[in-house]
This record gives structure tokens, C-alpha cells and sequence, in this order.
């Protein structure tokens, strides 16, 4: 297993003061960070994580949290106090300066908040850098850095200086440089915060257009949550040093860790984040296709509902029917529900986010219904449960009766006509 | 109370008395390189006709300011050649630049050290601000014992008394470099010396320069001062007005000496900023040669 983890933190540390050793002690020792202050600064508080390859792992928290410090132990800028941390399988705490360069040539590779370019070297020979330190010959990396302009989409900038350009391709010359070095792991210092909001949506989509086609392991530094849930498989926040919670951005968002959290995402933009999946119920009123009118409405009639769902006989996802239709139906003595089925219900596969949920939503009196790439019903989304998760309310959706659009026909109505048509009918 | 005193002035005596005894050959040594040294570059400038050098000191101020740069280095100098101070100045100018070649020679790595490693800049610091505050005469007295009369220990005293804004302005310089770009170095996985080569020194530059053009004019100043030792050039001069109260050798010595000043500010000044119309020219060269390897 450990071929797929590209980097991992084991109990990492990192004081600053005049006396580290101490402090890093008294915290182990269980010891807070207001009690060790007089010692000394604790940056990092036992900090454990792995990051798997090809992910985009994002460590988020505001200023002060300790996040910069954070990645710059990942690739030894800052030499971990205590604990230890591996980068493809080597470890690179307290090992020689040679050694360590060694590793940033080859392993690791970094793009930084106000970009870092040398500005007396024109964009080329920006992104040929961790070519030329590592070796390699002028006309090779150049050649090299010319493909890999194209891809960050600086075209006909190669030889400008970097002051010529706009913040945003200052930022594609920086990602350009990392990517060039053809590293496994990029680390990503608050990359796109000093961007203006759109470019930074651009560069944010860009990357992970890059991330998919490259499939490079991508750790990412923001203080930005709505960035974090956009960018990250998985996030780890953090708080005055520690890490307080490690997951993918739903679970941060549905079963935040503790109450800082909680009150941290509740400004992100849940509409972007959580998806179908997250908030789907389970299905309660359906009926298989073969199953005929009489069953549907009984179904109905149990559950209080003006519809219910449809199967096929392979469980693939058929339609809606109404009270009404069946009701017609039953009295009409036909026996297929084939003929009334509704295949105008709007279906939506898991992973789309609730944003474009809400426009279906109100077109609609029926809940949506989620299925999977074979078109297999896994689940509903009753627009009373999107508005709820949109607006937070309850994340604790276990005994929450589904509330669907109510019966429109009264029960007494159709058990009179079970009853009428009990003996006309093929089925009871 | 009367009867106290340090006796600071007789120990330093004593200090330099046993430096001359234990190390004289080395003193030696150090007169014949410098003296020889000197020779050479005033060789190189007065040894021509006046005319040669001003069309080279033009020259080179078309490449660096431009043409009225020139015009006004062609002005000064025949000004300098009509006040019949030509081969002063001429001497002047070799001790300045070997005073400076040495000052920057000995400054730069002593910079670079203090910029490295705060033990280095704490050491060095006091001794700088010694050196500089410390009255330039007083430099002359053990130079003049150490070296004995003549070019030599009016160039030592120089170096002693220029080198500081060098040593100064080359620490700041590379400690306010960027420290961002500095770590996207270490993180590429470049070397210190590559990363002081590549990235610090290129982008201190303009500050290595100012402080490189402190160190000569400061190396002009105490040029003068050093012609009481028997330095010679404009220094000379400048002794002998003040002995004879000559107003008019005085002033003449004197505006040579400003003219020579300007010259060399404007000089290094021009290539701090590395915006200078011979550079404009090579970029914008080279800038082509890239593009069309590009094409």
C-alpha cells in the first residue's frame, strides 16, 4: 500500500523561540498552546496525515493557523521540530542538505502566493529553472519549457520578462515552472490568493483540468473555504496549529468535527459543494412496473402520496404515475401500468451539485429522482429536503419523515375503489 | 583622580611597534604588489596624450547616459587639462581605482558573509562603524609607520576608511531580497552558491552598486587626504595650496578633483540601475537572437 501515498506527516511539530525542544516537549506532554507562549511560538501541533497519489489534498485555515509552516516542512524549508515526514517513500527530516536537494529536483516541486519568478529572466527561462538546477542541457529544457507554456496557455509570451505580465500569467509561469520540473508532488503556498476573483475561477478550473491529465499529487495551501471545497478531495483544517478535522469536502460540510468548523463552513457555498448524493432519501414510494394499478395505488394510499415512482422489471428507473391515473385505471379494469407511466420525471445522476438542482426543483411538484450511470433509482429529492440543505437546517436526516407532495384524492376514495374492483381484478 | 588614565593611545603604539617587528616582511610584500599596482594603472593613463583618455572617458559615458553625458565629461576634462592639472588628476584617478578595485574586492565577500550568518554581521557591524567614524587622519599614522612614505599607505588608508559602504550595502542589499524567491530556489533544489549566484546577487545588484559607488567616492575624498602623506595627484596639490595659502592652485586642484567626482557618480550611478543604453542595446539583441531560435 504505501507505493500510493506520495506524502506522509507523522507527528510533525514546528516551534519557533529560542528554545523549540522544550516547548515541543511540554506539548507532548499535553500541555496547551497558551501555557508553552512563554517559550516560545507552536506553529504546528502534531500534524499526522497521509496524501495519497493523485489527489489534491488541501490544507485550509486562516492566518496564523500554522498552514504555511505546515508545507513548508513537506519539502524541509523549515526543519521539523519533531516527528517525520516522507515523500515517496523517503524520508526527508534530518536528513543531509545534499540529500534534501536532492528530493525537491526530483520529488517536489512548489508554486508560491506572490508567484517568487526571477524577475531579471524572461518566462522561458523561469519555467526551464528546476530543469537548468537540475541539470539538464540548454537546448533540452528549453524545448521542454516550450511545451510546457503552451500547456499553462502562455503562447507567445516565452520571452517577456515576468513584469510584463498580468498577476494571473505571472501565476501560469509560476504552476509552468513546478509543472516543468516534472515532480510528483506540487505543493501550492495560497497559489491563487492573490489573484482577482475571476482569474482565480479560471485558475482554479485550470488546474484541475491540469491534476487530471498530468495526475500529479497536488497539496494545497488556502484560507479560502469555498477554494478548499472546490479544489480538494480531501481537506484537513486547521486551528492555531492543529489539525481538527481530515475529510472529503462533504463530510466537512455534513459532520463537521466540532463547533470552529461548523461555524467555518457555514458561509460556503453548500450549493456548489454538497451533491445529490449527499442528500438524497431513500425511496419509499415505488412500485415495479409489472406490478399494476391496484399496487401503486395501494402504495400510494399507505404513504399518503399523489405519485410514486416506477421501476422497470430490472430495477432500472421507468417513470412516475399519478393517484389520478391509476385511480382511472383501476377503474377502467386495465391491468398496465405501462400506459399511464410519466416518463417526463426529472432524473439526476449523484454527483450533481444542489445548484442545479434547485431550477428542476421548481418546475416540478415531484421530488427528483437521483440514479446512478445505469439508471437504477438510488434514491429522491424532495424539494423540502433541497431547501433544507441548502439552508442548513437539519444535517440529521435519519428520522425526518419525507414529506411528499400530499394525497390529492382522500383515502376514502380509493379504498372504496380497491374494494369496488377487488373482484374484477386480476390482482389483490 | 588627576592620576587616572588609560592608557589606550601607548598600548595600540605598542601594538603597531610589534605588528612592524613581527610581520614587516609581509608589510613589505603588501607595498611591492600595491605600489606595483598602482604604477601600472597610472602608467595606463598618463602614459598616452590626454586626448586618447578623454575620447575613452567619452565613449564610455555614450554607453552608459547617453550624449549629454558625454558632452559634459568632454567639458570637464578639457577644463581639468586647462588648468594644467591633467597629470594630477591622472594620478588621482589611478589611486582611486586601485583603492576601489581593492576596497570592493575585500567588501563584497565580507557582505556576502554578514548576509549569511547573523554571528558574521554582529562581529562585523561594530568594526565597520569603528572604521568609518574613526577621523581618516588617523588611518595615515600607522599606515605611514607600516608602509613607510609614498602611494602605498595612502591606499591602504583608503580602502580602510571606503570599504564600509560596500560591506554595508551588500548585506542589506541580498537580505532584502525577496525571501520568497529565495526559498522557490531552495525549493527547485538549487545550492546556496547557485542561489546567491542566480538569484541574490542579480537582484541586490542595484544595491551592491550604490554601495559600490559610496566606496568611490569615498576612495576620491580620502585620495586628498592621503596627499599629506606624500600620495601625490590633486592630494598633493591641495597639501601644498594649504601650506602657501594658495587661492588659486587651491581652487584649480580642488575643481579638478569635483569634475573627477562627478565623473565616477554618474559613472556607477548609470550602471546601478543597469538601465543604460549600451544594456538597452544587448537586451534588445539578444531578445531577438531568442525569438528567432524560437521561430
Amino acid at each position: 500500500m504505501t507505493e500510493t501515498i506520495a506524502v506522509k506527516a507523522d507527528r510533525l511539530y514546528k516551534a519557533f523561540g529560542r528554545r523549540p525542544h522544550e516547548l515541543v516537549k511540554k506539548l507532548t506532554a499535553g500541555a496547551s498552546r497558551d501555557e508553552v507562549s512563554s517559550l516560545g511560538t507552536a506553529a504546528v501541533i502534531d500534524a499526522s496525515f497521509e496524501v495519497h497519489r493523485g489527489e489534491i489534498f488541501v490544507v485550509m485555515g486562516l492566518s496564523g493557523s500554522g498552514k504555511s509552516t505546515l508545507i513548508r516542512m513537506l519539502n524541509g524549508l523549515l526543519d521539523a521540530t519533531s516527528g517525520s515526514v516522507t515523500v515517496a517513500g523517503q524520508a526527508i527530516t534530518g536528513i543531509s542538505a545534499a540529500a534534501l536537494r536532492e528530493v525537491r529536483r526530483t520529488n517536489i516541486s512548489m508554486v508560491f502566493q506572490h508567484f517568487a519568478l526571477l524577475p531579471h529572466r524572461t518566462v522561458i527561462d523561469n519555467v526551464a529553472y528546476g530543469l537548468e538546477v537540475q541539470g539538464m542541457g540548454r537546448e533540452e529544457r528549453l524545448a521542454k519549457a516550450r511545451t510546457i507554456i503552451r500547456l499553462v496557455g502562455l503562447d507567445g509570451w516565452a520571452d517577456s520578462l515576468p513584469s510584463e505580465l498580468s498577476g494571473g500569467m505571472q501565476q501560469r509561469v509560476g504552476l509552468g515552472r513546478a509543472l516543468a520540473a516534472d515532480t510528483d508532488v506540487l505543493l501550492m503556498d495560497e497559489a491563487f490568493s492573490a489573484l482577482d476573483p475571476l482569474i482565480r475561477r479560471e485558475m482554479q478550473e485550470q488546474l484541475i483540468e491540469l491534476q487530471a491529465e498530468l495526475g500529479k499529487t497536488i497539496i494545497f495551501i488556502t484560507h479560502d473555504l469555498n477554494e478548499a471545497m472546490f479544489l480538494g478531495d480531501r481537506i484537513a483544517v486547521m486551528r492555531d496549529g492543529r489539525i481538527v478535522q481530515i475529510g472529503t469536502p462533504e463530510e466537512i460540510l455534513t459532520d463537521p468535527a466540532n463547533d470552529y468548523v461548523a461555524q467555518f463552513v457555514q458561509d460556503v457555498d453548500r450549493a456548489r459543494v454538497l451533491t445529490a448524493a449527499s442528500v438524497m432519501e431513500p425511496v419509499r414510494s415505488v412500485v415495479t412496473i409489472t406490478g399494476g394499478p391496484r399496487a401503486a395505488l395501494r402504495t400510494m394510499r399507505d404513504l399518503q402520496t399523489s405519485a410514486t415512482f416506477v421501476l422497470n422489471r430490472d430495477r432500472t428507473f421507468a417513470g412516475v404515475v399519478r393517484d389520478r391515473d391509476v385511480l382511472g385505471q383501476v377503474k377502467a379494469g386495465e391491468t398496465d401500468l405501462r400506459a399511464i407511466v410519466r416518463t417526463d420525471a426529472i432524473s439526476v445522476n449523484p454527483d450533481t451539485p444542489l445548484v442545479d438542482l434547485v431550477e428542476p426543483s421548481v418546475g416540478s411538484d415531484l421530488a427528483i429522482a437521483v440514479v446512478d450511470e445505469k439508471n437504477r433509482l438510488l434514491g429522491v429529492i424532495p424539494r423540502v429536503t433541497l431547501l433544507a440543505a441548502l439552508g442548513n437546517v437539519s444535517t440529521n436526516t435519519g428520522d425526518v419523515p419525507v414529506i411528499e407532495p400530499a394525497a390529492t384524492i382522500s383515502i376514502s376514495v380509493i379504498t372504496e375503489t380497491l374494494r369496488d374492483t377487488a373482484l374484477e381484478g386480476a390482482d389483490l | 583622580m588627576n592620576d587616572f588614565r588609560l592608557p589606550l593611545g601607548t598600548l595600540v603604539e605598542g601594538f603597531i611597534d610589534w605588528i612592524t617587528d613581527t610581520f614587516g616582511f609581509l608589510f613589505d610584500f603588501i607595498r611591492a604588489v600595491f605600489d606595483g599596482a598602482y604604477e601600472l594603472v597610472d602608467f595606463l593613463l598618463v602614459a598616452p596624450p590626454f586626448w586618447v583618455i578623454i575620447v575613452l572617458s567619452a565613449g564610455l559615458a555614450l554607453a552608459t547616459r547617453g550624449w549629454k553625458f558625454m558632452v559634459g565629461t568632454v567639458l570637464g576634462l578639457i577644463v581639468v587639462v586647462g588648468v594644467d592639472q591633467w597629470e594630477n588628476a591622472m594620478d588621482t584617478l589611478a589611486l582611486v581605482l586601485v583603492a576601489s578595485v581593492l576596497a570592493i574586492a575585500l567588501s563584497l565577500p565580507l557582505g556576502i558573509l554578514a548576509a549569511k550568518s547573523a554571528v558574521a554581521s554582529n562581529i562585523i557591524r561594530p568594526i565597520l562603524d569603528f572604521m568609518q567614524t574613526m577621523p581618516a587622519f588617523v588611518y595615515l599614522i600607522p599606515a605611514l609607520i607600516l608602509f613607510r612614505v609614498g602611494v602605498v599607505p595612502g591606499i591602504v588608508a583608503t580602502i580602510i576608511f571606503a570599504m564600509a559602504p560596500g560591506v554595508r550595502l551588500t548585506e542589506l542589499g541580498i537580505r532584502g531580497v525577496d525571501r520568497e524567491v529565495v526559498e522557490a530556489g531552495q525549493a527547485f533544489g538549487a545550492s546556496p552558491w547557485r542561489i546567491l549566484r542566480q538569484i541574490q546577487l542579480p537582484l541586490a545588484m542595484p544595491t551592491i552598486m550604490a554601495g559600490i559607488n559610496q566606496v568611490i567616492m569615498l576612495s576620491l575624498s580620502m585620495v586628498v587626504i592621503a596627499g599629506m602623506v606624500g600620495a601625490g595627484g590633486l592630494g598633493a596639490d591641495v597639501v601644498a595650496s594649504l601650506n602657501r595659502i594658495d587661492v588659486a592652485l587651491g581652487f584649480e586642484a580642488g575643481l579638478a578633483v569635483v569634475i573627477l567626482a562627478i565623473f565616477l557618480d554618474r559613472l556607477t550611478a548609470a550602471l546601478g540601475t543597469g538601465d543604460t543604453p549600451l544594456g538597452r542595446i544587448m537586451s534588445a539583441r539578444k531578445r531577438r537572437a531568442q525569438q528567432a531560435l524560437a521561430a
